[in-house]
């Protein structure tokens, strides 16, 4: 299927959202995940049913004032 | 006596911003000179192959002192908040600092989005540090709604301008003497920095004037130690200034000559 990754369309296999993060290369990552503008604890990643186009958010530390 | 911020004393009321640092380890030299008290850092999309926040991360670590958050670019409440829950996530901490921009050419606060926006995070057990305007009745709204520091701009952020409304800074720190008081943005030298802790605010938040300084941990050093002169002078209890001379060598006892 096909998603919106930080605005630029992807291709995944995977159908959940835990799964999609380690095909996309996350796995043990710092980071923070929103799903179609809603945040997805990462308790939660594993109940994530992905859809096509569904919009992720992958936030990780950055430098801020 | 130093007031704490939510449970935490800050062991240096310099609040030092991340971002624009010529690299890395200027940033990090920038905070050793300093002895910061706080890192504000940010959130923002990893993409890409480099994995560049995996790595800011781990220099944040290294830096070993607490980090505020920030919601820095964030125009609505829905933003800010859904921001809030991620940064909470990824740093660990119920501290956010709770930006929710007005205006595009200020970057002033929208105070109305602000308030709704520090409602909704301290009712789910955050600890909201907001940046907001010197005006009293949003001051005011800010406290009720659940925050217990507030943190005034000096200047728009980035401009470097000082301290814009000193008597509007000086009327909120004499009606809030309690509250924990931040000038955040546009401090753009030490002396304006020493000048809002001879006012009696309790911290200073910056990141260009240093991040943009052709030296930043020489003038990261520079703040630190002009916070450090504006509080101790605060705590002092400067003179009243007075209109007219007074001498200062004692006349009695002058010859005539």
């Amino acid at each position: 299927m096909t998603i919106v990754l930080n605005g630029e369309k992807v291709d995944i296999k995977a159908a959940s959202l835990i799964d999609a993060l380690v095909e996309l290369g996350y796995q043990d990552a710092k980071i923070a995940t929103a799903l179609n503008e809603e945040f997805v604890p990462e308790t939660l990643r594993a109940t994530i049913v992905l859809n096509d186009g569904d919009r992720l958010e992958i936030l990780a530390p950055m430098q801020g004032g | 006596m130093s007031k704490l911020f939510y449970d935490t004393e800050l062991k240096n009321p310099l609040m030092l911003g991340t971002a624009q640092y010529p690299s890395p380890s200027i940033l990090a030299d920038a905070f050793k000179m300093s002895g910061a008290g706080v890192a504000t850092v940010s959130l923002r999309r990893e993409s890409g192959a480099d994995r560049a926040g995996q790595e800011f991360w781990q220099l944040i670590k290294d830096l070993n002192v607490p980090v505020l958050p920030n919601t820095a670019g964030c125009y609505t409440v829905k933003e800010a908040v859904t921001t809030a829950h991620m940064a909470r996530e990824v740093f660990g901490t119920p501290w956010i600092k709770l930006e929710i921009i007005g205006h595009t050419d200020t970057l002033q606060p929208d105070v109305y989005g602000l308030v709704e926006g520090a409602r909704i995070l301290s009712e789910e057990g955050f600890q909201v540090f907001p940046y907001t305007t010197e005006d009293m009745v949003v001051a005011e709204r800010l406290l009720e709604v659940g925050c217990e520091v507030l943190m005034p701009w000096g200047a728009p952020i980035g401009s470097g301008l000082g301290l814009n409304n000193e008597h509007g800074l000086r009327m909120l720190r004499a009606h809030f003497p309690d509250v924990p008081l931040v000038v955040d943005a546009g401090i753009g030298l030490p002396s304006q920095a020493a000048h809002a802790m001879e006012l009696g605010y309790d911290a200073i938040l910056l990141n260009t004037a240093v991040a943009k300084a052709g030296d930043p941990p020489l003038m990261a050093k520079a703040f630190a130690d002009a916070i450090c002169a504006g509080k101790a002078a605060y705590d002092a209890d400067p003179m009243e200034p007075r209109d007219m001379a007074e001498p200062s060598t004692p006349v009695i006892g002058k010859a005539f000559l």
